[in-house]
């Protein structure tokens, strides 16, 4: 028994050479006719040469009834399935333009808005929802311990094993534990706690807002005199400003633990190894990993809200404002971070 | 129903960017009444009452409710417009955050100086009047969407609004709750004497509640037909308002 998908181009191909005035089909064979034999009966009626006919003899009459409904509902794929319009190159640089400096110009009205928001808390404080804020920093924070511990152990012991290697070779092993201490509080602790924290919870911000966009709640913010930034973005900053530097700091400490793990392998007494990271690691670098990580924090949770207020409408348009909330974090906190070095070089930090 | 018009829709042009949804729409709501506009899907009808609402900005037209004019966008033009207006969205919008009784809280929370027991007290009278006072504390994906309709009335009259907007309000639900959510609008507005401006298609709802109408099409992009339902209901003489009001195909196409 063969199905129309294995006889549909046999029989296009066959129709389309007919030379005869017309051609009969028997129908006894077709035990089954549904939306696709009705499909392949209409198209080898269009098919077929002029002035040739088709047609059809010992035809059920209930599929005669079917192929008679799609008949009716008959509707040209060439008519009604028109290609994309592809823009030329000079309308796509045109609007690919145009797009990016609306993205300028609402990220720079979010900022301001957020701005006033801040202010607002900070002069009625009674105003602001510390209960949504801790919630958040428990989610965003406290949850993330494991995650963030893991990750920066897994950089300390790695980034201690690259560099043991070389350093043995001039005797310089010891010095593994100043790369590590200063590594991780300056650079390594704040950066991948932020980066772990724009994919966990900066993603969760986007998401979160954004289904409050799509089940209408920001319009419901409006209609009651709520301030969506005020009411949804201002607490998640004040808990993601707060959750970073203390996630940081936890960082940096286990980050150190995974380095010295190497080291302890390699018979440093866990004294030796304590006291060279004292020696080498001041309060500076601490303060300086830990104002980075504040300003990181903000960022991300500025930047997953935003791309959540920006969402457009579905589901689909969540998952999008999602993407866009990590995709941008990470560019955010790499441009931030890449300012911090220039800054704390030219302060000699 | 008096005959001060609460609301003055002129010349409204309303859509989205390459969109245009309705032109030129014009129409009164008197205080006191129950106007409701309708029409198939995609005529325009959630896009109208957001532009009422001040939530969409119209491409051209004017909107005054009582002597304000509406203008989307602008801060200082909504704090008037809320202080009388309250809106229940399709599908509830409650804050999902928030059990029932902190979601009708929240507009008292946010305008008056009222200290937490009378807060709670109102917010829990607004909750009996739609029948919910026993599931104040539910958070809203617990409850059912006919109960998320419901508190989201309750939500909008928080701060006793002299106008009531309504998306959709017994749209997906079954007939019974339908009938209910039906029947509080009626009481609200017999007891109250809000005005409600209500967004439906649902017949049912539309003879129940609709005291006016209007009606909106996509093809005409505007207004082709208004008045009493039981009128347009017999109106044969425009095919596409007797066919909707009649259920029937063949006159709609």
């Amino acid at each position: 028994m063969h199905g129309t998908a294995a006889i549909w181009e046999h029989a296009v191909t066959r129709i389309r050479s007919v030379k005869k005035d017309g051609v009969v089909f028997d129908m006894t064979d077709v035990h089954a006719f549904d939306s696709a034999g009705a499909a392949l009966v209409l198209t080898l009626e269009k098919s077929i040469p002029e002035p040739g006919t088709i047609d059809f003899v010992h035809f059920d009459e209930k599929h005669e009834q079917t192929l008679n409904l799609f008949r009716k509902n008959y509707a040209d794929p060439e008519h009604f399935l028109l290609a994309p319009e592809k823009d030329d190159i000079p309308t796509y640089t045109g609007k690919k333009t145009v797009s990016f400096f609306k993205e300028v110009f609402h990220a720079v009205a979010f900022t301001g808005e957020l701005s006033r928001a801040v202010f607002k808390s900070i002069l009625h404080p009674r105003l602001f929802r510390w209960r949504e804020s801790l919630h958040v920093f428990d989610k965003a924070g406290i949850n993330a311990l494991f995650i963030v511990g893991l990750i920066s152990f897994i950089v300390g012991l790695v980034m201690a094993f690259q560099a043991a290697i070389p350093m043995r070779m001039f005797g310089a092993e010891i010095y593994v534990a100043d790369l590590i201490g200063l590594a991780m509080t300056r650079e390594l602790g704040p950066l991948m706690t932020a980066i772990v924290l724009a994919g966990r919870s900066g993603s969760a911000f986007a998401a979160e807002t954004g289904t409050m966009k799509i089940n209408e709640e920001i319009d419901a913010m409006y209609t009651i005199g709520i301030d969506p930034v005020f009411f949804i973005v201002v607490p998640r900053v004040f808990a993601a400003a707060l959750a970073t530097p203390l996630l940081t700091v936890f960082a940096d400490f286990i980050g150190i633990a995974g380095g010295g793990m190497v080291l302890f392998s390699m018979d440093h007494p866990v004294s030796v190894y304590t006291a060279q990271i004292l020696n080498r690691v001041t309060g500076m670098d601490m303060i300086g990993g830990l104002i980075k990580s504040v300003v990181f924090g903000i960022l991300i949770a500025a930047t997953g809200c935003f791309r959540g207020l920006q969402t457009e409408s579905g589901p689909g348009g969540v998952g999008v404002a999602t993407t866009k909330s990590v995709v941008s974090s990470i560019v955010i906190i790499a441009v931030a971070d890449a300012l911090f070095s220039i800054l704390y070089y030219i302060l000699e930090i | 129903m008096d005959t001060e018009a609460i609301i003055s829709v002129e010349n409204l042009t309303g859509g989205y960017p390459g969109i245009i949804l309705f032109e030129n729409v014009s129409f009164s709501v008197y205080k006191g009444e129950r106007f409701v506009i309708l029409g198939g899907s995609g005529c325009g009808k959630s896009t109208l009452l957001k532009i009422m609402t001040g939530l969409v900005k119209p491409m051209a037209g004017k909107i005054r409710i009582k002597d304000g004019e509406i203008e989307a966008g602008t801060r200082a033009s909504k704090v008037p417009l809320l202080q009388y207006t309250g809106v229940m969205f399709q599908n509830g919008a409650l804050f999902g955050s928030m059990s029932l009784i902190e979601n009708v809280k929240l507009p008292l929370k946010e305008h008056t100086c009222l200290d937490r027991n009378a807060m709670d007290m109102i917010a829990l009278m607004k909750l009996k009047l739609v029948g919910l006072e026993k599931f104040a504390d539910y958070m809203p994906d617990r409850i059912s969407g006919g109960m998320k309709k419901r508190a989201a009335i309750a939500r909008a009259i928080a701060l006793d609004p002299e106008i009531l907007f309504l998306d959709e309000p017994s749209a997906g639900l079954d007939p019974v709750t339908s009938a209910q959510i039906d029947r509080l609008v009626l009481d609200l507005s017999q007891t109250l004497d809000i005005t409600f401006i209500v967004v439906t298609h649902e017949l049912s709802s539309i003879h129940m509640i609709g005291q006016r109408a209007i009606m909106l099409d996509s093809a005409e992009k505007g207004i082709i037909a208004r008045g009493a339902p039981e009128e347009l209901k017999r109106l044969r003489e425009n095919k596409k308002v007797f066919a909707f009001f009649n259920r029937l195909t063949d006159e709609a196409e």
